[in-house]
């Protein structure tokens, strides 16, 4: 009698112990060595969903950084020290569109922002194929993501050490993207 | 006593100082302790002797006024002693103070990164200022100025045979000096915690005469050579044309990037992977395979080349001598 | 009130014949509820402390599992049994856990369990803080396992320096579990200091005036003082370090005008004299037990009080000998070294003094005594190591290596957990009126003491070769695999020594021999009572007329009769001389100290995430704190505190 009243006890215990590593093991996994998705797996993304028919079902490949606070973190590292910030500023945009802001040119979801890095994109984007591993494409596709706030608060990134130039990542609201036309063709006047 | 790696494989002035003083005081403190332990020991048997005889417990005033005169002279001579170590603490401290008649210093600047090491020799001429990683030369006999600075978190400089730790503070510039007196090669040890990888976090550290010092400076100083043969062509193609331009560089090629260590003269070191693998060919194929089996958590990505491709580039990176 | 010799007190039974005795009634006012709801509603100090003695030592038997868990890992170089995440989240964890919810929880609870006899009182002065204080102490515990076993364990060392602790450096919520988990055991910890310091300022029984309270009772007033002036610096600085990470305030950001220096300085202001609190109960203990086990009362009663408050005072000038690899000037670091230094003598004085007391004594060597001398042999090396520390260029050296691994572990073990095993089988009587295996007590004690020296002093050594500490594994040909592999065997000892413990107590528990009130023959009050301890403590508050209480009166003891019966009442007496002073009701078991913490809790917690849970929690607080302190219709005849009128010549 005494024994199952302990079993239960402690397997309620366990219950509530499972719910939390459910909770929080995926905003905290710190992942070194995982593989991830690979290159070629993201060259089934397209720019749009938008397909005759049926739409295929393998248009999206899954982000094994989204929600998790370490990748994101590195991806902001990666950003940083990869000088991103030459033409797109910390998200404010310059020779590059801004990334903090509700418009996208090429799509906001991960893949999208992966085959950008990788392809690169006309009028500056450089193509990045091959410099960049799998992981960190997923990190630095997060970062950017949480530049607008589409990534979580609790594992979006706090103020960095350093001068500020922005409100943090955890801090900014989130921002619902759009498509919008690419704004940096050059004028009609001015095409060859 | 050369206990090899110990405080006590002194290799410089400062440390032989602070060698000196660290056995002067654990034998202070080895006498002390067993004069405690003696007179624990005495207690417990005389005491005990009384329980034997029946004796009640001493609280006359004539035992107490004895032991009140022993306790006083107890707490007088640790009193003294005490005075002793700070004096010797002091004349130590002076002692291994930067010497300000130092002639000719060579001023050494260390940045620390999560997980690695950088250091720029400040060159008289600044032209000749010498950026190099993970390995530090020094020629014997000439005072060391180290000015310690970090990318990110804190770490410590720490070279056990010459001198104690000082910390790298991000916002903060830090000094320190060291001198060799004799020749040696060694290893040193980021000495506060800085992370995931804060316990392979080393460099290592070679003294030499001044001859061979200026010889090795000069050698570091001059560009990669274009490769020759063409499995080390391929190879350089295969690092300007991967993932290895994005972090690294090699002075006289288009790699530039100062994310990670330079690795102009990466066939030159004693080890790679901040001082923590030895420098082989095996080594560095398995390290460019996968750092993250060797030292999980360090900002270098697994990389997938194929074996021909792998091959050439560890061609190409031995003739970076 | 009149004093008046009286019957005889040293044990108080309840005659079955007499239903409305004595004894029953003050039970029946005193006593607990029944059932979950007593357990949780309790505002008696003994119950309180108890619980929160059994969760420090929950909380210290799972840091000592992750102990055994890290030397493991570090038994072989390039061992890969724990990677580098895991192992620092365990040392971290094992850090955080033995100081924040072990160390000074435990000697806080012991003091709020026989503070209160010691000095002749029934309860706490404020009994219902008391229970916020557990509670409060409770939810961080858990908030900080729930941490670990969720893998957002805090990683960056149990000192937690920026810039790795910082929003830049340390992704997620591990740092910020870490800052709340201070600010949970700071407020128990300044609770209970609270509790200790008034209840021996106002509540001692007639006659003990200061300069005849116990030295035990001494050791932890002074500690509470330090509590006090302490805590408030670690619980500013995770506040900060929270905000920093939360709100993106700039207090440890160079770039902005912070200092990355900002946080050592405040933590270690709180550091350093962190471990004296934890250290200078340990002394009290020791106080208490030589002077039972010695049959005398400790030798230089004064000198051994004035130590103790030297300590505590010496204790707060002490804190930079933890930065002295860290860029400040040489002059200042010179001071700091000569305050290392000087605490040493207070420190000497106390054991000189102990020594002496054991001299001229008449010892028997039970375990509680064995405990004793194995604190004097280990914590003397600890702080001779110590005095290697102090001196800045041998430190220079040595700080950051193993050396202070061994350093701590000989001055926490040995200061403070020796004595507090010692205490364990001294007072295990009185608190379940059952007597403790000597022969399991001799031999555990011996396999811990050979235990701590067998793993910690090659610690030492490993610190003069060279070996850096916080490390997950080291390299083949650096030659510390020996000395680590003679330590991990050591901490097997350890965890052998420390289960035969647990044997111990549970096998006593259910069936040690009966013991009586004064199994002992202990000189203070609490050897006075029954055991275990009545709810009420005493039956009628008892008269001191010298320093050892039982000692120094033979025969029965003057005792004080006028207190009620029907309600809780306690005596208040004046602060130097313990002339009575005024009665003072109490308050009964109430379910609001408990709701007042869960109202902390919810604030802080949801704090972790999001900053409108401190205004959520701020609410629902202010609302708790309303329902504690609501007042009671005015009554005629319920007056809560009655002025003595006392015809007691001085």
């Amino acid at each position: 009698m005494r024994t199952r009243r302990y079993l239960r006890q402690w397997g309620r215990i366990a219950a509530i112990c499972a719910l939390g590593l459910a909770l929080a093991c995926e905003r905290e996994k710190r992942r070194f060595n995982d593989a991830s998705p690979s290159a070629p797996a993201y060259a089934a993304v397209t720019l749009d969903t938008l397909q005759p028919g049926v739409p295929s079902p393998e248009l999206t490949v899954k982000s094994p950084s989204e929600g998790n606070a370490y990748d994101i973190a590195q991806g902001k590292q990666l950003f940083e020290q990869w000088n991103c910030s030459g033409c797109h500023s910390h998200g404010g945009g310059g020779m590059g569109p801004p990334l903090m802001d509700n418009e996208w040119i090429y799509g906001s979801s991960p893949e999208n922002i992966v085959a950008t890095i990788v392809e690169g994109r006309p009028n500056g984007m450089p193509s990045f194929r091959n410099r960049i591993t799998a992981n960190q494409l997923w990190q630095l596709a997060a970062y950017v993501r949480s530049m607008s706030g589409l990534e979580a608060k609790a594992p979006s990134p706090g103020r960095n050490d350093g001068m500020q130039y922005k409100v943090d990542e955890q801090r900014t609201p989130f921002r619902t993207p759009r498509a919008s036309a690419s704004k940096t063709l050059p004028a009609k006047s001015e095409r060859p | 006593m050369t206990w090899a790696g110990s405080i006590f494989d002194t290799a410089g002035t400062p440390a032989e100082r602070i060698a000196r003083l660290a056995w002067f005081l654990i034998i202070v403190s080895a006498v002390t302790y067993l004069l405690v332990l003696v007179a624990t020991g005495i207690a417990i048997r005389r005491a005990r002797a009384r329980r034997t005889r029946g004796d009640l417990a001493d609280t006359r005033p004539e035992t107490a006024k004895r032991l009140t005169r022993n306790v006083a002279i107890a707490t007088i001579a640790t009193t003294l002693i005490l005075l002793v170590y700070v004096t010797a603490t002091a004349l130590t401290g002076k002692a291994i103070a930067w010497p300000l008649n130092a002639r000719q210093p060579l001023t050494i600047e260390v940045t620390g990164y999560q997980w690695w090491w950088q250091f720029r020799y400040r060159d008289s001429v600044p032209s000749n200022w010498l950026t190099t990683s993970n390995e530090l030369h020094i020629p014997v006999g000439r005072p060391v100025r180290v000015i310690l600075l970090s990318n990110d978190v804190i770490h410590s400089f720490w070279i056990p045979e010459l001198h104690g730790k000082q910390d790298l503070i991000p916002g903060h510039r830090n000094t320190t000096w060291i001198q060799a007196d004799r020749p040696g090669v060694w290893k040193a040890h980021c000495a506060e915690f800085c992370g995931h990888q804060h316990a392979k976090m080393q460099f290592d550290v070679v003294a030499e005469s001044p001859a061979q010092f200026d010889q090795w400076y000069r050698r570091q100083l001059a560009s990669a050579l274009p490769p020759t043969d063409s499995a080390a062509k391929r190879g350089h193609d295969v690092f300007v044309q991967r993932t290895c331009i994005m972090c690294h560089s090699i002075n006289g090629t288009e790699a530039g990037s100062n994310v990670g260590p330079e690795l102009t003269h990466i066939a030159s070191r004693p080890s790679i992977a901040a001082g923590s693998l030895p420098n082989t060919r095996v080594n560095l194929g398995r390290w460019i395979l996968n750092p993250q089996l060797i030292k999980p958590g360090v900002r270098m990505p697994p990389n997938a080349l194929s074996p021909a491709d792998m091959n050439a580039l560890l061609d190409y990176l031995e003739t970076l001598k | 009130m009149s004093a008046q010799p009286l019957p005889a007190e040293r044990a108080v039974e309840s005659d079955p014949n007499s239903p409305a005795s004595l004894h029953d009634r003050l039970e029946r006012v005193w006593r607990n509820g029944p059932g979950l709801w007593g357990w949780l509603t309790s505002v008696n100090h003994k119950s309180i402390a108890l619980r929160s003695i059994i969760t420090a030592f929950a909380f210290f038997g799972i840091a000592g599992v992750e102990a055994a868990l890290m030397r493991v890992q570090l038994a072989r170089p390039e061992n890969s049994f724990i990677g580098p995440d895991l192992y620092n989240q365990l040392f971290t964890t094992h850090g955080s856990a033995m100081m924040f919810l072990f160390a000074v929880p435990v000697v806080q609870s012991v003091a709020l369990y026989f503070v209160p006899i010691m000095i002749g009182t029934r309860n706490v002065a404020f009994p219902r803080l008391n229970a916020f204080g557990y509670w409060t102490y409770l939810i961080g515990g858990v908030l900080l396992f729930s941490g670990l076993f969720t893998n957002t364990g805090p990683d960056q060392g149990w000192f937690s320096y920026v810039p790795l602790a910082g929003p830049g450096f340390s992704p997620g919520k591990r740092v910020d579990i870490w800052a709340q988990m201070i600010t949970f055991t700071e407020i128990a910890a300044i609770v209970a200091a609270i509790e200790v310091i008034v209840t021996v300022f106002k509540q001692r029984a007639p006659g003990m005036s200061l300069n005849r309270v116990p030295p035990f009772v001494w050791a932890m007033v002074v500690m509470s003082f330090m509590v006090l002036v302490a805590m408030p610096y670690v619980a500013t600085a995770s506040a900060m370090l929270a905000m920093d990470r939360l709100i993106a305030t700039q207090f440890f950001n160079y770039a902005e005008g912070g200092d990355a220096l900002l946080w050592q300085h405040l933590f270690w202001f709180f550091g350093h004299p962190e471990v004296y609190i934890i250290f200078i109960p340990g002394l009290g203990m020791v106080s208490a037990i030589v002077a039972t086990f010695s049959r005398r009362p400790v030798f230089g009663y004064t000198a051994v009080v004035l130590s103790l408050v030297a300590i505590g005072f010496l204790s707060f000038g002490l804190w930079v000998h933890h930065m002295f690899a860290t860029p400040l000037t040489q002059t200042g670091q010179s001071f700091f070294t000569a305050a290392s230094a000087m605490i040493a003598i207070p420190t000497g004085v106390t054991i000189f003094c102990w020594i002496a007391t054991i001299w001229s004594g008449r010892p028997r060597f039970d375990t509680p005594m064995l405990y004793v001398v194995g604190f004097i042999a280990l914590f003397t090396i600890g702080g001779l190591s110590g005095l290697l520390l102090a001196s800045v260029p041998v430190d220079l050296q040595i700080t950051d290596t193993d050396f202070l691994p061994g350093h701590i572990h000989y001055v926490l073990l040995g200061g403070m957990v020796f004595p507090l095993f010692g205490a364990l089988h001294y007072w295990f009587p009185k608190v379940t009126g059952r007597m403790m295996s000597e022969r399991l007590g001799k031999v555990s004690f011996w396999l811990l003491f050979i235990g701590v020296n067998v793993t910690f002093f090659p610690q030492l050594l490993l610190g003069i070769a060279g070996m850096p500490r916080r490390v997950y594994t080291y390299l083949a040909d650096s030659g510390w695999g020996g000395l680590n592999l003679t330590s991990s065997i050591g901490a097997g000892l350890i965890a052998l020594g420390m289960l035969l413990l647990v044997i111990n107590v549970a096998r006593s528990l259910a069936a040690g021999a009966a013991a009586g009130a004064d199994p002992w023959g202990g000189e203070t009050l609490e050897w006075a009572i029954s055991s275990p301890a009545p709810d009420y403590n005493f039956a009628y508050i008892p008269i001191v007329h010298g320093r050892s209480a039982l000692w120094a009166d033979t025969g029965d003891l003057d005792a004080v009769a006028g207190l009620r019966e029907d309600r809780r009442e306690i005596l208040q007496t004046t602060m130097l001389d313990a002339v009575p002073d005024s009665r003072h009701e109490h308050p009964d078991p109430t379910i609001v100290p408990l709701l007042t913490a869960l109202a902390v809790g919810v604030g802080l917690i949801w704090g972790i995430f999001d900053p409108i849970g401190f205004v959520v929690g701020g609410v629902l607080t202010f609302i708790a704190l309303a329902a504690w302190g609501w007042p009671e219709k005015p009554s005629l005849t319920r007056a809560r505190s009655w002025r003595c009128q006392s015809d007691r010549r001085r």
